[in-house]
């Protein structure tokens, strides 16, 4: 285990030279210098403060040069300063909207695992009965809708027809003064429409694939073994199949964490939710560049640490590799 | 070559043909290509013809999909939209396919260290939320379609990378590569003669998945107003305007939001209907 541990680890570090390296390359195929998009905004800075921006920034120097800094740099978790009017540290940024992606993100991964473990189970159990097929047949609605035109019928319907939810952002408006229990139950009214759309995506995908794990599973010898020595279905589904039918879910997991901090720039701006995915949209939209590179390089290091966790988490299940054969 | 006698006509087509839920998808993608080249001659209107006496009127015999917000026809709008959805879809996965293709060739054949480094930067790609990645390019580019093929295609091929490595290391083991060999093929002639025809039906399976994707991709690129630029109709910029018009105008979201939702939904039917044919371990 130790040593799996060890390889695991190391193995992230080319990993990480590489996203830094993909990261300054997107920046610097850019046509246009930074420095010129931060004077567009300003045209009355002269040469001579073009020409000390430009020095502040480094840019006179080589291009490896430039990367080393900027690796350096990031070593420190020192990400820059924004391009925005506040001229903030883009850490400070990430940072206060980093809580808020993240935990909607739990929250819809917690409902998506919930939902889709028993709708896998009862497609597998039930395979090919009208359950399965209207399982199915939900399944590919679920892979071929927009999330953000879910988004909007859901705006539509819950925020505008009905009245009955709050259609932008995460609080109302002066609900600072409210009592702590009327504060929690407006945010969650606020949060509920965000996670439908956040969980919807990959739920479809979810179910399909603890469906698949389960008929691989069902038809295993050892199922065979538990119904002949008389235990009832439900133990022998519940218990004896699906442990073994959830290990490869460990995996998916990790793999579905890019599309999820991905996705929540769709329905953070749709919403108007105050998290990274939103910082994300807003500074590719005024060409923030330093908050767009701390972003991408922040969002690939989460991935990367949810992998890593997702892998530890599946050695730790699996007594194959945890007792060190693997 | 016989055609008769060909696996496509007496394999394939037959166990495609018994799917049904293939077959519609096969047929509503024939539609979008009709629709895409017939644009001008079907829609009853001039995409971009503005028209101030009709501004957001809902669905009526005149507008079947009612009009937006500048009095243009919805139903034509969404019909030349079909246009930028399929040229979206089959060239940012053609961009994607072959840069996946020959990665994944040169890695399965080569093997050793062209191996490792290639894979190297497929799990690289991998840590990138796509769709972030998709954005910071784009940030710096003027938005147009043809960057956002690209952009789609560039961050699209490390599943065809995987998949097509992954045939090549068990084809390159067979004898008739040996044969090959033996008789002096060079190493190009026979990645591309000998391996790549025989790698090529996964590939084919998750191009028509990945032409559904990419459309996805688009349209939520344009929904976010960085994709294909107004006047120019494509389904996700409609839905912009759907969305600043959401209290008054339902029609700006329904329609444009069901095309992409058939749309994808046909091709990964499509796609899905393929695999299943192709798969002799499959019965019906």
């Amino acid at each position: 285990m130790f040593r799996y541990l060890t390889k695991r680890i190391l193995m992230l570090i080319p990993l990480m030279i590489g996203i830094t390296l993909i990261t300054f390359t997107v920046i610097h195929l850019a046509p246009g210098e930074p420095v010129e998009m931060q004077m567009a905004m300003n045209p009355k800075v002269g040469k001579e403060a073009r020409e000390r921006l430009t020095k502040f920034y480094g840019l006179d120097k080589p291009l490896h040069e430039q990367y080393f800094n900027w690796v350096g740099k990031i070593a420190r978790l020192d990400l820059g300063r924004s391009f925005s009017s506040d001229n903030r540290p883009v850490l400070d940024k990430i940072k206060e909207r980093l809580p808020v992606t993240i935990s909607l993100n739990v929250i819809a991964l917690l409902i998506e695992f919930g939902l889709a473990i028993p709708i896998g189970i009862l497609a597998a159990t039930r395979r090919d009965t009208w359950l399965d097929k209207g399982i199915t047949v939900f399944v590919f609605i679920g892979f071929a809708v927009p999330t953000f035109w879910l988004a909007l019928l859901l705006m539509y319907f819950f925020g505008v027809k009905l009245a009955w939810l709050p259609i932008s952002g995460l609080h109302t408006l002066g609900s600072d003064s409210w009592g702590t229990v009327r504060y929690l139950a407006d945010m969650a009214q606020h949060l509920i429409m965000p996670v439908m759309v956040a969980s919807f995506g990959s739920l479809a995908g979810l179910s399909r694939y603890m469906r698949s794990a389960m008929l691989n599973v069902i038809n295993q010898d050892y199922i065979t073994t538990a119904r002949a020595k008389g235990l009832s279905e439900r133990v022998v589904i519940w218990k004896h199949a699906l442990r073994n039918a959830l290990l490869p879910l460990i995996t998916l997991l990790g793999f579905s964490i890019p599309g999820l901090i991905g996705g929540s720039v769709i329905f953070e701006t749709i919403f108007a939710i105050p998290g990274m995915g939103q910082l994300f949209y807003q500074s590719v939209m005024s060409r923030d560049y330093p908050v767009v590179m701390g972003i991408l390089v922040i969002g690939a290091f989460l991935t990367l640490i949810g992998n890593l966790i997702a892998d530890l988490a599946y050695a730790f299940a699996d007594p194959r590799i945890r007792q060190g054969e693997g | 070559m016989n055609f008769k006698n060909s696996y496509f006509y007496s394999m394939f087509w037959p166990r495609l043909k018994r799917n049904r839920l293939a077959l519609f998808g096969g047929v509503v993608v024939l539609a979008l290509f009709l629709i895409s080249l017939l644009a001008p001659s079907i829609a009853p209107y001039d995409p971009s013809a503005i028209n101030a006496w009709s501004v957001l009127s809902p669905p009526s015999w005149q507008h079947w999909f009612g009009t937006d917000e500048l009095g243009r026809d919805v139903l034509s709008r969404v019909l030349y939209g079909a246009r930028v959805s399929l040229k979206v879809g089959f060239v940012a996965v053609g961009i994607a396919v072959s840069i996946g293709t020959v990665v994944g060739l040169v890695a399965g054949y080569f093997g050793g260290l062209a191996d490792a480094v290639l894979m190297r930067a497929v799990d690289i790609m991998l840590c990138f939320p796509a769709f972030f990645l998709i954005l910071a390019i784009i940030t710096f580019l003027e938005p147009s379609i043809w960057y956002i093929m690209m952009v789609i295609g560039l961050t699209g091929w490390m599943g065809v990378a995987r998949l097509v490595r992954a045939e090549t290391l068990s084809i390159r083991e067979m004898d008739y590569i040996l044969a090959a060999r033996c008789i002096g093929c060079s190493n190009s002639r026979i990645i591309f003669r000998h391996i790549l025809p025989n790698a090529v039906s996964p590939v084919l399976v998750s191009a028509t998945l990945g032409i559904a994707g990419a459309i996805l991709t688009e349209s939520a690129l344009s929904f976010l107003g960085i994709g294909v630029q107004p006047p120019t109709p494509s389904w996700g910029n409609i839905l912009t305007s759907g969305k600043d018009y959401i209290e008054f105008a339902w029609w700006l979201s329904l329609f444009p939001g069901l095309a992409i939702l058939v749309t994808v939904l046909s091709y990964n039917l499509l796609g899905e209907g393929i695999r299943d044919a192709l798969d002799p371990r499959v019965k019906r």
